[in-house]
């Protein structure tokens, strides 16, 4: 590790000087502009030839406002109501929450890598959602969110423990979660093979990939309102998170109490990616990859990275969505799998830096 | 009144690391602990940041066991700089010794003017107000020690606890960052593995062998060539040859056994 290595990999540093970088409020208010004009493109866009005045006048009249949809057939309407603004909208919650979890862990766990699906807490929440809905765990007591919630819960309790006793040094944190995704893909995969129809199997494996194809307004409101609790949790942590810059250690003495600050905001990210995995399925990288472009444009502190985060995470899997959903239409791509095709490649540039600032 | 380690032990893996040792750093000094690789200096240093809890007996702040003050207010008193540490995130100096705000910072509000001024003059304190914007990987090893060093100063402390500051630093960083420590108005304990550093810079030096206390007092009463062969095994020649009349420690070479 050379200074001048060190210097190279950091673009936005020449001669290790960085201007300026914080524009306070700015990012936050830009990344709600840029939210609102993504949400109302996004809903106007689809295989069903609706005009961008009807659309709006739909939503407008839904809303109490405007002039009512006079002229707009109930079909459409359902279309743009039922279907697309909900979608839109559980596009944007999930992209913001799962930005905010990946932020949240890459910090806690001092890991650049960290996020809920390589942590394998997206397979734990698929495992234990498919066990709901395919086999009837719980006996109709347990809903799929809360089936989500403990296979994320389960997860995550497998891959600390993992870690822990492989030394608990950051790339064993890594090494841990990529076990327990293939051990939980795997699970889930058995279940869904050996025990659905295979009419349950399409539908289930969709799903699995990560799809926003089934969204209605419940799974906004859940999500929504997941995303609300944790979010402030974790706003409320932001200075807390700060102190992790230098470890657990360094955390500690400047008063942070460790284990307990790591279990509320474990516990809180295992919750809202358990919340968006079941309505929304497994949606990788999401959270690896934004957190990093955001950090670049905010800086390190918590309490601006955090909003921004949700925004920028929000914005970017709105349009994802939308490209899932028009690239082959009528046929519809999981949005999983275009995350991956661009997570991928944003995957091993991390890597990359990080090689090199070490 | 200060921190104070009465009789405090601590195993680690099956072995005593600490055993009954006491510590009373005297207010305002500059205290030194001494003693080769695994004598128990570092874990000293962890109890007594209550980063660490005693297997038994007690630290305490002002009289206080240090585990019933809580964690935030033992971190407005007491400021901990580590042997070597490092971040994946592209800190700014600035931003490092922000750091040293956040126990006296409450939650959901940014840090205040007040916080600001604390910090730069933490910054000027420690020679770095020209390096402020300087990102944390581009610095040197002894550039990082006074940063961090900084950063324990934001904290504004009465008590500093150094763990061995001066390692992988070249000389005159060495001499840099101890005489810095050395004129801070607070009481202060550094682990240090060089005689004869701390000879020039402690007030007061506290020597562990094997986890206990074997010699403490003035440099001049404590480093003697008995000790230095009792405890590294290493035959000595001792002058009062150091700047101030201060102890000087010729090494002759390695003694059998």
């Amino acid at each position: 590790m050379t200074s001048a290595s060190r210097a190279a990999s950091a673009p936005a540093s020449a001669s290790g000087i960085r201007a300026s970088r914080r524009a306070p409020l700015g990012w936050t208010a830009a990344g709600i502009v840029a939210l609102c004009a993504s949400v109302a493109v996004a809903v106007t866009i689809g295989p069903a030839d609706i005009g961008v005045a009807d659309v709006w006048s739909v939503i407008a009249a839904h809303l109490g406002v405007g002039t009512g949809a006079e002229g707009v057939s109930p079909i459409r309407d359902g279309i743009v109501w039922d279907l697309r603004l909900p979608r839109t909208l559980l596009a944007a919650v999930c992209g913001a929450g799962l930005a905010v979890c990946g932020a949240v862990l890459q910090s806690l766990l001092r890991n650049p890598l960290a996020d809920p699906f390589v942590l394998g807490v997206s397979s734990g929440a698929s495992t234990g959602a498919v066990l709901v809905v395919v086999l009837g765990v719980g006996g109709g007591a347990l809903s799929v969110p809360g089936g989500a919630f403990i296979g994320a819960v389960c997860s995550f309790a497998l891959v600390m423990l993992l870690s822990h006793s492989l030394g608990g040094t950051t790339d064993r944190v890594v090494l841990a979660g990529v076990a327990a995704m293939q051990l939980f893909s795997a699970l889930t995969s058995f279940v869904v093979m050996t025990a659905a129809d295979a009419e349950t199997t399409r539908g289930v494996l969709f799903w699995l990939l990560g799809s926003l194809g089934g969204a209605g307004w419940s799974d906004v409101w859940t999500g929504t309102a997941v995303l609300v609790l944790v979010l402030a949790v974790c706003l409320g942590h932001a200075r807390t998170l700060d102190a992790f810059a230098f470890g657990q250690d360094a955390a500690a003495a400047l008063g942070v109490q460790v284990a307990r600050t790591r279990l509320v905001l474990l516990c809180a990210t295992a919750l809202l990616t358990a919340a968006l995995v079941a309505s929304a399925g497994a949606i990788g990288f999401v959270g690896l990859v934004l957190p990093h472009a955001v950090r670049s444009l905010t800086g390190p502190g918590h309490a601006r990275l955090l909003p921004v985060c949700a925004l920028a995470g929000a914005v970017f899997l709105v349009w994802v969505d939308t490209l899932a959903r028009t690239v082959l239409a009528p046929q519809e791509v999981p949005v999983g799998v275009v995350t991956s095709l661009i997570g991928v490649p944003a995957f091993v540039l991390v890597l990359y830096r990080t090689r090199r600032t070490r | 009144m200060t921190l104070n380690a009465e009789r405090v032990s601590r195993a680690a893996g099956g072995r005593l690391v600490l055993d009954g040792v006491d510590l009373s750093p005297r207010t305002g000094a500059m205290t030194g602990l001494l003693g080769p690789n695994g004598s128990g200096k570092t874990t000293l240093l962890r109890l007594l940041a209550g980063v660490l809890a005693p297997a038994s007996g007690l630290v305490t702040l002002d009289g206080r066991p240090l585990h019933r003050v809580g964690r935030r207010d033992v971190a407005r008193r007491v400021a901990v700089v580590e042997q070597q540490t490092d971040t994946q995130l592209e800190l700014t100096v600035r931003d490092v010794v922000r750091l040293g705000r956040i126990p006296h910072r409450r939650a959901w509000t940014p840090a205040s003017a007040a916080d600001d001024a604390v910090v730069t003059d933490a910054l000027e304190r420690t020679g770095l107000t020209g390096q402020a914007d300087r990102l944390w990987h581009t610095l040197s090893g002894g550039e990082r020690q006074r940063v961090q060093i900084a950063r324990a100063l934001a904290q504004e402390p009465r008590e500093l606890l150094l763990d061995e500051p001066t390692n992988h630093l070249d000389i005159q960083h060495q001499l840099d960052v101890l005489s810095l420590v050395a004129a801070l108005p607070v009481t202060s304990v550094v682990a240090l593995h060089d005689l004869n550093l701390a000879a020039m810079y402690c007030d007061h030096l506290v020597v562990l062998a094997e986890g206990r206390v074997v010699a403490r007092g003035e440099p001049a009463e404590v480093l003697t060539t008995d000790l230095v062969a009792k405890v590294y095994r290493v035959d000595a020649e001792i002058t009062s040859a150091g700047p101030a009349g201060r102890p000087h420690v010729r090494f002759l070479g390695t003694l059998p056994g």
